[in-house]
C-alpha cells in the first residue's frame, strides 16, 4: 500500500498514524524536559550558596513547583506514551492503534494543556507556588489566582491520559496478531498495559481531587477547609491515593524497557518472564494499599503507620524478582555495552539505589526524619532520573535505527552515557546526606553546614542539564546524517518489530497480520 | 477494520470509561467514608457529639493533664480563650472549664467552635457533657461571654495516654448563618 498522507504542518495536526503521534509525543516530551530542566538549573543556581542570591523565595517556589508538575505530566508521562504508540502496534503485530482519532486527540490536549500551565508564569501573583503535590490549604485558601489554570490544565492532561490509556488496553486486548497469545507478548507491552490500568484508575481519582479544590476556592464548598467541616488532611490521602500509583505509572514501562534491552545485548532469552508479569502486575496492585506512607507525619495512629509501613515493605518483594531477574539475564551471557545497553544496566543499578532509599523511607519511625528532607529528594530523583529517564535514553537509543532507519554514532552515545551517569550521581548522591543531616526540602536558602553537599549537588545539575543538550546533539546528528542501519541492527535484538520489518519501519506495518511462531 | 472488531472495541472502550466513571465518582465518595471512617475509629481528633454524665467510680489513682489551646481563625475579629491553660483530671471524674469570648468587631457576628483533641486516639475517651462548642454563638459589638464547657474522661482511657490537648478553632460563621436564616424563612 502506497504512503498517503498530507504535507506539511497539516500531517501532523491531522495525522492518525502510530508512528507519527509516537514521534510528536517524544519530541514533546523532550521539549517539556528541557523546560522543567531549565527550571532545575535556576533551583540549583540559587542553592548553590547558602543565601538568596539569584531569585526570590516565592519565584524559587514557583520554580519547584513548575519543575514538578512539567517533569511529572509534561516530560515522563508522555514520553512513555511515545514509546508505547511507536512500540505496541509493532511488537503485537497490529497495523495501528485500535482508536487512531483519538490518539490524535489526546495528543493534541497536551501542548494546550501545557501552555495553560506555563502561562500562569507570567500572571499577576506568579505561577502555582504550593508544591507539586499541592496540598490544601496552600492550593486552596493560600493559592495564587493562576491556580485555576492549573486545575485546568491539569483536567486536560488528565483527559489526555485517560484516552491514551483507554487506547492502549483497547489495542493490546483486541489488535494482537493470531498465535500473539497473552503470554507472549513483549515485556513492554506487558507493562504498559498494566500502567494503562493505573492510570484509568487513578487519573479520574486525581480529576476529583482538582474539581473538589475548584469548588472549594471558587463555589462555597468546604472539601478540604475546617471552617466549613471539612478536612485538610483528607486532601493528602485523596492526592496519594492518585500520587502513589502514579509513581509506578511512571515506572513500570521503563522496566518494560530494561527487559527488551537487556536480554538483547546479553544475548539470552529474558530470565523468568512469566514471575516478571506477575511482578509488574503485584506491584501495581500493591500501589493502591501504600498511599499514606508519603503522610507517616500527620498524625496516624500507630495501627496505620504500621499497615501501611508492612504494605510497603511487601513491594520491595516484586520488585526484587525483577532486579534478580534482569541481573539472572545478564548472567554468563554474551553481553556487549552499546550505548542502549550502557543505560539499561546503569538503570538496573541507580534504580536498586532508589529502592533501597525507599525502603529506608518506608520504615514509619524513621521516615519522621527523613520526612520532607532533602532525602526524599534524592529518594525520588535516583527513581525518576535514572530510572525512567535513562530508560526512556536507552529505549530511544535501542529503538532509533527502527524508527529512522539510521544509526547514532556510538562514540558520541558512550560519551553522553559516561557524562550523564557521572553527573546523575553528582547531583543526587550528595542529597541523601545533606537530607540525613536534616536539610529541608523546597527552601531556597540553607545552613551553612550544608554548603558542600549543595556545592556538589549543583555543579553535578549543570553538568547533567548540559548532557542532555548533548544528547539533543547525537540524536539530531543520528537523524540527520547518521550511517544507514542494517535491517537487524542489534543481532540479539527479538520481537516482530525487528524479525519481521525492515530499519526504518515503512509508514505503514502489518496491514496484513504476521504470523507469530 | 472489519465490522465485528469495531463492536468488540466498542464494548470494551464503555467498560473502561465504566471504570473512569466510577473511580471519578470514588475520588468524591471518599470524602464521606473518611467521615465515616474516622468516627468509628476515632482517628481524627474529632470527638462525639454531647455526652450523659453517668455516676462511676473515679480512678483516683491516675491523673490525666488536658490543656486547653484556643484559635481564631482568619477573618474572625473576636478574642477567645480558655481560664486556666490545662488541667490534670482523674479519668471519670466531671469537670468545669469556663471559656471567653469577645465579640471586638463593630457588629453582630456569628461564632462557631470546632473541637479537635490531639493525640487523635484520646478524642473518643474525651466526653463532653457541655460544651459551647454544640452550638453557635451570637455576639453584638464589643459583647463578651463566659461559657462553661464541662467533662469527663472516660475510665477506659488507654495507660499511655497521660496527656490530652483539647483545641478549639474558632470560625466566622456569620454569612452561613444568615443565609440558613433566610432559608428558614
Amino acid at each position: 500500500m502506497a504512503d498517503h498522507r498530507p504535507t506539511g504542518i497539516k500531517r501532523w495536526l491531522f495525522t492518525t498514524n502510530h508512528k507519527d503521534i509516537g514521534t510528536m509525543y517524544l519530541w514533546f516530551s523532550f521539549i517539556m524536559f528541557l523546560i522543567g530542566g531549565a527550571m532545575a538549573m535556576v533551583i540549583r543556581a540559587e542553592l548553590y550558596q547558602p543565601g538568596l542570591q539569584f531569585v526570590e523565595p516565592n519565584f524559587f517556589n514557583q520554580m519547584t513547583t513548575m519543575h514538578g508538575l512539567i517533569m511529572v505530566f509534561g516530560a515522563v508521562m508522555p514520553s512513555m506514551v511515545g514509546l508505547a504508540n511507536w512500540l505496541i502496534p509493532m511488537q503485537i503485530g497490529a497495523p495501528d492503534m485500535a482508536l487512531p482519532r483519538m490518539n490524535n486527540w489526546s495528543f493534541w490536549i497536551l501542548p494546550f494543556a501545557f501552555t495553560l500551565l506555563l502561562s500562569s508564569l507570567f500572571m499577576e501573583g506568579g505561577a502555582p507556588n504550593f508544591g507539586w503535590t499541592f496540598y490544601a490549604p496552600l492550593s486552596t485558601t493560600y493559592g495564587p489566582p493562576s491556580t485555576d489554570f492549573f486545575i485546568l490544565g491539569v483536567h486536560m492532561m488528565g483527559i489526555s491520559s485517560i484516552m491514551g490509556a483507554i487506547n492502549v488496553i483497547v489495542t493490546v486486548f483486541n489488535m494482537r496478531a493470531p498465535g500473539m497469545t497473552l503470554m507472549k507478548m513483549p515485556l513492554f507491552v506487558w507493562t504498559w498495559v498494566i500502567t494503562a490500568f493505573l492510570l484509568i484508575m487513578v487519573m479520574p481519582v486525581l480529576a476529583g481531587a482538582v474539581t473538589m479544590m475548584l469548588t472549594d476556592r471558587h463555589f462555597g464548598t468546604a472539601f478540604f477547609d475546617a471552617a466549613g467541616g471539612g478536612d485538610p488532611v483528607m486532601f493528602q490521602h485523596i492526592f496519594w491515593f492518585f500520587g502513589h500509583p502514579e509513581v509506578y505509572i511512571m515506572i513500570l514501562p521503563a522496566f518494560g524497557v530494561a527487559s527488551e534491552i537487556i536480554p538483547a545485548f546479553a544475548r539470552k532469552k529474558l530470565f523468568g518472564y512469566s514471575s516478571m508479569v506477575y511482578a509488574t502486575a503485584s506491584i501495581a496492585l500493591l500501589s493502591f494499599i501504600v498511599w499514606a506512607h508519603h503522610m507517616f507525619t500527620v498524625g496516624l495512629p500507630v495501627a496505620g503507620e504500621l499497615f501501611f509501613m508492612i504494605a510497603t515493605m511487601f513491594i520491595a518483594v516484586p520488585t526484587g524478582v525483577k532486579v534478580f531477574n534482569w541481573v539472572a539475564t545478564m548472567w554468563q551471557g554474551s553481553m556487549t555495552f552499546e550505548t542502549p545497553m550502557l543505560f539499561a544496566i546503569a538503570f538496573v543499578i541507580l534504580f536498586t539505589i532508589g529502592g533501597f532509599s525507599g525502603v529506608m523511607l518506608a520504615m514509619a519511625p524513621v521516615d519522621f526524619q527523613y520526612h520532607d528532607t532533602y532525602f526524599v529528594v534524592a529518594h525520588f530523583h535516583y527513581v525518576l532520573f535514572p530510572g525512567a529517564i535513562f530508560g526512556t535514553t536507552a529505549a530511544v537509543y535501542y529503538w532509533l535505527p527502527k524508527w529512522t532507519g539510521k544509526m547514532y554514532d556510538e562514540r558520541l552515545g558512550k560519551i553522553h552515557f559516561w557524562w550523564s551517569m557521572i553527573a546523575v550521581n553528582l547531583t543526587f548522591f550528595p542529597m541523601h546526606f545533606s537530607g540525613l543531616a536534616g536539610m529541608p526540602r523546597r527552601i531556597p536558602d540553607y545552613n551553612m553546614m550544608f554548603a558542600d553537599f549543595n556545592q556538589l549537588a549543583s555543579i553535578g545539575a549543570f553538568a547533567l542539564g548540559l548532557s542532555q543538550l548533548f544528547f539533543l546533539f547525537v540524536i539530531i546528528k543520528a537523524i540527520r546524517s547518521g550511517k544507514k542501519a542494517d535491517d537487524r541492527p542489534w543481532d540479539g535484538a527479538t520481537g516482530l518489530e525487528w524479525e519481521q520489518l525492515p530499519c526504518p519501519a515503512p509508514y505503514h506495518t502489518f496491514d496484513t497480520p504476521p504470523k507469530v511462531s | 477494520m472489519s465490522q465485528e472488531k469495531k463492536t468488540d472495541n466498542k464494548k470494551l472502550i464503555i467498560k473502561l470509561m465504566g471504570v473512569v466513571a466510577g473511580m471519578f465518582l470514588f475520588a468524591f465518595a471518599l470524602v464521606p467514608l473518611y467521615d465515616v471512617f474516622c468516627e468509628i475509629t476515632g482517628i481524627n481528633g474529632k470527638t462525639r457529639g454531647q455526652a450523659l454524665y453517668k455516676q462511676v467510680a473515679v480512678d483516683r489513682e491516675r491523673l490525666v493533664t488536658i490543656e486547653f489551646l484556643t484559635n481564631v481563625n482568619r477573618g474572625m475579629p473576636w478574642q477567645f480563650e480558655a481560664e486556666v491553660k490545662s488541667v490534670k483530671v482523674h479519668p471519670g471524674e466531671l469537670n468545669e472549664v469556663i471559656f471567653y469570648a469577645k465579640n471586638r468587631a463593630n457588629e453582630t457576628l456569628v461564632g462557631q467552635s470546632v473541637p479537635s483533641v490531639s493525640p487523635g486516639q484520646g478524642a473518643l475517651y474525651l466526653n463532653k457533657t457541655e460544651c459551647f462548642c454544640f452550638e453557635k454563638q451570637v455576639l453584638t459589638a464589643g459583647e463578651e461571654v463566659k461559657m462553661p464547657m464541662k467533662f469527663y474522661i472516660d475510665q477506659a482511657i488507654p495507660q499511655d495516654i497521660t496527656h490530652l490537648t483539647l483545641s478549639y478553632q474558632l470560625f466566622n460563621v456569620t454569612e452561613a448563618a444568615q443565609a440558613e436564616l433566610v432559608a428558614t424563612k
